[in-house]
């Protein structure tokens, strides 16, 4: 890096290296129709995916569209509570704004049937032993403190079932279903 | 479906940022927290304020930075009568490019005026500095008209 030369009136001062730029963005979300379909449900307790048209896949949540082929996905389906982790992640430091108990596990899960994954926290399992596979279940609130918001599963905990396999794990499984098309 | 009734629910999304300057930022804003402004040279003379790290039109690494002075001249301007809530700014006042003595390229900042009735492109401001500075854009407060002086 090139040296950077000051004006002399800065000799001996202490530089300015680092500076806080907090940003904030305040706003109205107003859900579309798969979203609110997806929320009045699932304040019922049912989690619910869409199927694409175009193959069947299975997109959990909904967002009302096939993204890959820009489809109206207005089919929905009513998914199991249970699924398995296709990639994880071991958080360590803490994060300002994230209050939870150092180390947490963040962790894609796949519902059993659905064809992606979503972000989600997985507990009740020590860092050391979730892997990829790991057959997990949803651990909801209290009844009476379920909602239409995300946060009516509080985690996802280990089942204890056998893992599925690596290779099917996540979206690895798509490309083993493909392989399975071609040979069927 | 039991109620078609639309939702909404108000969402605030905010991070903490904390950013290394860099060595042109950084002298930059020990300037500021000094009451002085730094400008960068570019190869032909003329100088960026505030500075970049690289010459915008050529690309070239630039690294000689300059005083400029506190006070310069309003270059473009408009009114701002409500703030919103995340301004630095909680009264009205004026957004401006403001080009300072010394420097090519105008700044933006706020003028700190009583009414857009005060206002004028090609008007004297001079910088008015927090009494606290830290190294920061806000260390300026604002920029203040400069009353012309008859005679």
């Amino acid at each position: 890096m090139a040296e950077v030369s000051v004006p002399s009136s800065l000799d001996g001062v202490e530089p300015v290296q680092s500076v806080r730029t907090p940003i904030r963005l305040e706003y109205t979300f107003t859900p579309g129709v798969a979203a609110q379909t997806y929320l009045r449900e699932f304040a019922n307790k049912k989690i619910l995916g869409v199927i694409s048209p175009v193959d069947g896949a299975v997109l959990v949540p909904p967002r009302g569209a096939d993204s890959r082929h820009g489809a109206l996905c207005d089919e929905f389906i009513e998914m199991p509570h249970t699924g398995h982790i296709g990639s994880f992640c071991v958080t360590n430091v803490p994060i300002p704004g994230r209050e939870l108990e150092l180390p947490y596990i963040s962790a894609w899960i796949f519902l059993d049937g659905a064809d992606i994954g979503f972000l989600n926290l997985v507990a009740e399992c020590p860092p050391e032993e979730c892997r990829i596979g790991m057959r997990v279940e949803a651990v909801w609130k209290p009844d009476e403190e379920i909602g239409m918001t995300a946060e009516n599963i509080l985690y996802w905990k280990p089942t204890g079932e056998p893992d599925i396999p690596f290779e099917a794990a996540g979206v690895r499984g798509w490309h083993v279903r493909k392989q399975g098309e071609a040979n069927a | 479906m039991e109620s078609t009734e639309r939702l909404s629910a108000p969402l605030a999304l905010e991070y903490p940022f904390t950013r290394t300057t860099g060595p042109v930022i950084g002298a930059f804003l020990t300037g500021l927290r000094e009451k002085i402004v730094l400008g960068i040279k570019r190869q032909d003379g003329t100088v960026l304020v505030p500075p970049t790290e690289y010459d915008p039109q050529t690309s070239e690494t630039l690294t000689e930075m300059v005083e400029v002075a506190p006070e310069g001249e309003v270059i473009t301007w408009t009114w701002v009568q409500e703030p919103r809530p995340q301004s630095p700014w909680d009264s009205p006042h004026a957004l401006a490019m403001i080009k300072l003595d010394g420097a090519d390229t105008p700044l933006l900042h706020a003028v700190l005026a009583d009414g857009p009735e005060a206002l004028e492109v090609g008007m004297k401001v001079r910088i008015k500095w927090r009494e606290v500075t830290e190294g920061h854009i806000k260390d300026i407060e604002g920029f203040i008209p400069i009353k012309e002086s008859n005679g």
